[in-house]
C-alpha cells in the first residue's frame, strides 16, 4: 500500500513545474551567493583622520592605520566637526582625532590621548572597528617604545609581556567556514519541514484529502507516505550541499561526514514532524505560509545561526533550548571546524530524539481523518 | 465609487474571518520587535576562559584575577595540561584560554614573560574582539607592575560610540525590522490574496461584475495598506517606549518615506500575483525572492559595505535596502531630509517603474 502511495508522491511532485526546480536551484543559490553575504567579516572601514598635530609621530601613526586592510581613509578633515558631518553622510565610519601637542606629551613621558569616534549604529562595525583601530593604536604604543627605549626599560625596570594569539579551528579567520555549515541547516529546515506541509495543507484545500480518507490507508501509513519523498530529497540536497561546500570554498568536515548524516536524520524528522503538526492545525494555504515564516524567522534567529547565543540575554538563551535548530547548527559547526565525534555531541543528540519524539507523537495524534 | 468601497469591505471581511493570519499579522511585529530589540545581539560577553597556569606567581595571578573582574570574561576553570585545554575548546566548554609560561614573574623584565590567548576561532569576529579585549586587559596590568614613581608614556585610546553609545543592538535592527514587515505584509500578502482567487476560480466571477478590473486589485491592496499602516505605527510605538529607540529625526519625513516603500512593496506584490499562477509559487516567488534577499542582502544584519561587488549590485535593487538606509538616517541618526534625498529618490523612481509594469502586465481576463 504505501509503495503506491509513495508513488503518487513521487509523480506529483515531479508534474510540478516549479517544484523540482526549486528543489535543485534553492541550494545552489544558498550555497553559492549566500556565504558571500552572511558575512560579518568587517573591512572596508571608513577612516577619517583629523590630525591637530602634524608631528612626526602622529603621522606614522597615520601611515600605519592606513597600510591596515580593514581601513580605508577617505578624508583628512580639518576639525572634528567635520569629520562629523561625513559620519553622517556616510562618507566616514569611523574618525580618529589626534590631539595638539600629541608628540610633544609623548616625548615628555606623559600618556596622551586620542579619541577613537565610532558610528555605532551597526554595533559589529562599530564595535569591530573601534577595537581594531585601538590594537593597532596598541601595537604602535610598542613600536614607539622598541624604537625610543624609556628610562624604565633602559633601568629594566619595566615589565614586558609578550601576547601572542592563536586561532583554534578557523586559523584563518574565515567567516565562510563558520557560516557555510550552518547555512545548509536553514536549507533542510525549508526543504524538509515546510514543503510537506504545505503539501498536505494544499491537499486539504483542493479536497483531495477526502479522498484519502475514506480508503483504508491509516493515517500513519499516509503521513509517512507523504514524508518520505522529502526526507530523500533532503538528504540528496545535503549531499549536494557538501559538494558545493568543497568545489566552492574548499570547506570539509574536519569530523565524520557519518556524524553529520546521522544527525541530519533526527534533524530531518524532527522538521517534518514541526511542519505535519503547523498544517494538522492549517486550513488553508495562506494560513499555513503565514505560521511557518512566523515560525521560521523565530527559529533562525533564535539558533545562533546568524547571532551567536552567548550574546543573548538570559531569558532568551533559555529560550533557544527549546529550538531544535540551535543543536543542529551546533553539530553541524562542531563537526565541520572541530571535527567533533559523537562523544563530544552527547547532549546534542538527546535534545534532538527528544524533539523527534514530541513533534511526531503530537503530529500522528493531532491528524484527524474526520473533521 | 460605491462598488470600490464594497470590494474593499469584502477584502477586509477576508482578512477579518480568518482569526489567526490577522493575530499573526498583528502580532508579528511585536515579536519581532522584541527578539530583535532584545535577543539579536553580537555584542560580546560572557567570555568563558581557561586557564592554564604553570607558574602560578604573583603576576599570572594578577592577571587572572583582572580578567576574572572584568566584565567581559568568566574565569570557567583552571586546567592543568594543553590537552586538558584543547579538549574544553573542542567541546565548547570555554570560548578563550589563556596560557601562560613558565617562571613568569621572574621573566617579567627580561622580556620571556610570555601569555598565550588561544582562541575558539569558530566564530572569527568573537574571537577577533575576544583577543583584543583580553590584550588591553594584560596591557593594563603590564602598566600596574611598574615599580611607584617609573612611567612608562603610552597612546591611550578613548573609544567614543556615536548615536548608539550602550551598543544596543536594537538601534541597528528596528529599521530592518519595520523594511522587513512591511515587506512581508504588502508584497507577500497582496499577491497570495490576488492569486488565491484566481486559483479558486472566484476570480472568473470577479471579473464579469461591472467593477473596472483595475479597481478590483486596488481594492484588495487597500486593506494590506491599511494593515501596513497598522504595523509601522505599532512598531514605532514599540520601538519608543519599549526598546528606547527615540525617533532622532523628523517623524514627518519617516512616515512619508515609510508610506513610500509600502506603495513599492504593494506594486511588488501585484507584479508578483500578475506573473503566478498558483499560491504555492506566489508564496514562493515572494518569500524567497523577496524575503531571502531583503533579510540577507539589505543590510539589516549584515552591512553591505562587506559584500563583494555583484552582491552589491543585487542589493542596490531592492526596495527594502534603501529604505532601511533612509529609516536608519532619519530615526537613528537624526539627520535632515536633505541629507536622504537620494534613498527617497530611488524608491520613488521605484515606485513609478514597478506600478507601470504591474500595471501593463495587468490582464483583464484569464487564459
Amino acid at each position: 500500500m504505501i509503495k503506491y502511495l509513495i508513488e503518487k508522491e513521487f509523480k506529483q511532485l515531479l508534474r510540478n513545474t516549479f517544484l523540482p526546480k526549486l528543489i535543485f536551484i534553492f541550494p545552489c543559490m544558498t550555497m553559492i551567493l549566500l556565504p558571500w553575504a552572511a558575512n560579518l567579516e568587517i573591512r572596508n572601514i571608513y577612516l577619517n583622520v583629523v590630525d591637530n598635530d602634524r608631528s612626526v609621530i602622529s603621522q606614522r601613526l597615520v601611515q600605519k592605520i592606513a597600510a591596515s586592510t580593514y581601513f580605508r581613509m577617505t578624508g583628512v578633515p580639518d576639525s572634528y566637526d567635520e569629520a562629523l558631518i561625513a559620519v553622517e553622510e556616510g562618507t566616514a565610519d569611523i574618525i580618529l582625532e589626534i590631539p595638539h601637542d600629541f608628540e610633544r606629551s609623548y616625548l615628555r613621558g606623559e600618556s596622551p590621548h586620542v579619541l577613537i569616534a565610532a558610528n555605532a549604529v551597526n554595533g559589529t562595525k562599530g564595535g569591530l572597528g573601534s577595537s581594531y583601530l585601538a590594537a593597532i593604536i596598541n601595537s604602535y604604543t610598542e613600536e614607539l617604545r622598541a624604537d625610543t627605549p624609556t628610562a624604565a626599560a633602559l633601568s629594566g625596570m619595566q615589565a614586558r609581556i609578550g601576547i601572542d594569539t592563536q586561532n583554534l579551528f578557523n586559523p584563518h579567520l574565515n567567516y565562510k567556514l563558520y557560516m557555510v555549515p550552518a547555512l545548509m541547516v536553514m536549507l533542510l529546515t525549508l526543504l524538509c519541514g515546510f514543503l510537506p506541509a504545505l503539501n498536505i495543507v494544499s491537499e486539504k484545500e483542493i479536497g483531495t484529502i477526502e479522498q484519502i480518507n475514506v480508503t483504508p490507508v491509516s493515517k500513519f501509513t499516509f503521513i509517512l507516505a507523504k514524508l518520505l519523498p522529502y526526507w530523500i530529497i533532503g538528504f540528496l540536497v545535503l549531499s549536494i550541499c557538501f559538494l558545493l561546500a568543497w568545489l566552492f570554498y574548499g570547506i570539509v568536515p574536519a569530523g565524520h561526514l557519518g556524524v553529520i548524516y546521522a544527525f541530519a536524520l533526527l534533524f530531518v524528522f524532527t522538521m517534518s514532524g514541526m511542519g505535519l503538526v503547523i498544517s494538522n492545525y492549517s486550513a488553508t494555504m495562506q494560513q499555513s505560509m503565514f505560521v511557518m515564516w512566523f515560525c521560521l524567522l523565530i527559529l533562525m534567529l533564535m539558533s545562533g545561526l546568524f547571532t551567536p547565543i552567548a550574546s543573548m540575554p538570559g531569558w532568551a538563551q533559555s529560550i533557544t533550548y527549546f529550538n531544535p535548530l540551535r543543536y543542529f547548527v551546533q553539530v553541524m559547526r562542531m563537526v565541520y571546524l572541530k571535527g567533533s565525534g559523537f562523544a563530544d555531541l552527547l547532549p546534542q543528540l538527546w535534545a534532538l530524539l527528544g524533539f523527534v519524539l514530541f513533534f511526531n507523537i503530537w503530529a500522528v495524534r493531532s491528524y484527524k481523518k474526520n473533521s | 465609487m460605491k462598488q470600490f468601497i464594497a470590494f474593499v469591505r469584502k477584502e477586509f471581511y477576508h482578512i477579518f474571518r480568518d482569526r489567526r493570519t490577522m493575530m499573526m499579522l498583528l502580532a508579528m511585529p511585536v515579536v519581532q520587535i522584541i527578539l530583535f530589540g532584545f535577543a539579536i545581539t553580537t555584542e560580546l560577553k560572557n567570555i568563558n576562559v581557561a586557564v592554564l597556569d604553570p607558574s602560578n606567581d604573583v603576576a599570572t595571578q594578577k592577571i587572572v584575577e583582572r580578567l576574572g573582574a572584568n566584565e567581559y570574561f568568566n574565569v570557567q576553570c583552571i586546567v592543568h595540561s594543553p590537552q586538558e585545554l584543547e579538549q574544553a575548546l573542542r567541546r565548547g566548554e570555554v570560548d578563550m584560554a589563556v596560557v601562560f609560561s613558565e617562571r613568569f614573574a621572574d621573566n617579567l623584565y627580561t622580556g620571556d614573560a610570555r601569555v598565550q590567548l588561544v582562541s575558539d576561532a569558530t566564530d572569527p569576529n568573537m574571537a577577533t574582539m575576544q583577543a583584543n579585549y583580553a590584550s588591553s586587559v594584560i596591557a593594563s596590568v603590564q602598566q600596574e607592575l611598574l615599580p611607584p614613581g617609573v612611567s612608562v608614556p603610552m597612546i591611550v585610546p578613548d573609544v567614543k560610540l556615536l548615536y548608539n553609545p550602550q551598543m544596543k543592538s536594537a538601534y541597528n535592527f528596528v529599521p530592518g525590522v519595520m523594511g522587513l514587515i512591511l515587506m512581508l505584509i504588502c508584497a507577500m500578502m497582496t499577491s497570495i490574496s490576488i492569486v488565491r482567487e484566481k486559483e479558486t476560480g472566484t476570480m472568473e466571477i470577479l471579473l464579469v461584475s461591472p467593477v473596472r478590473p483595475l479597481l478590483i486589485i486596488l481594492a484588495k491592496a487597500v486593506p494590506y495598506f491599511v494593515l501596513s499602516f497598522v504595523n509601522l505605527i505599532t512598531i514605532l510605538l514599540l520601538s519608543v517606549y519599549l526598546l528606547h529607540v527615540p525617533v532622532a529625526g523628523s517623524l514627518f519625513w519617516l512616515i512619508i518615506v515609510s508610506l513610500l516603500f509600502i506603495f513599492v512593496s504593494l506594486a511588488l506584490g501585484l507584479l508578483i500575483s500578475s506573473v503566478t499562477r498558483t499560491q504555492v509559487a506566489a508564496m514562493l516567488a515572494s518569500g524567497l525572492m523577496l524575503m531571502m534577499p531583503t533579510m540577507v542582502l539589505s543590510g539589516m544584519i549584515f552591512p553591505v559595505e562587506s559584500m563583494p561587488v555583484v552582491l552589491q549590485v543585487i542589493s542596490d535593487v531592492l526596495p527594502a535596502r534603501w529604505y532601511i538606509q533612509a529609516v536608519r538616517k532619519l530615526m537613528i541618526e537624526g539627520v535632515d531630509i536633505s541629507l536622504v534625498l537620494k534613498e527617497v529618490g530611488i524608491l520613488a523612481l521605484m515606485a513609478v517603474v514597478l506600478v507601470t509594469v504591474s500595471l501593463k502586465k495587468f490582464k483583464n481576463r484569464l487564459e
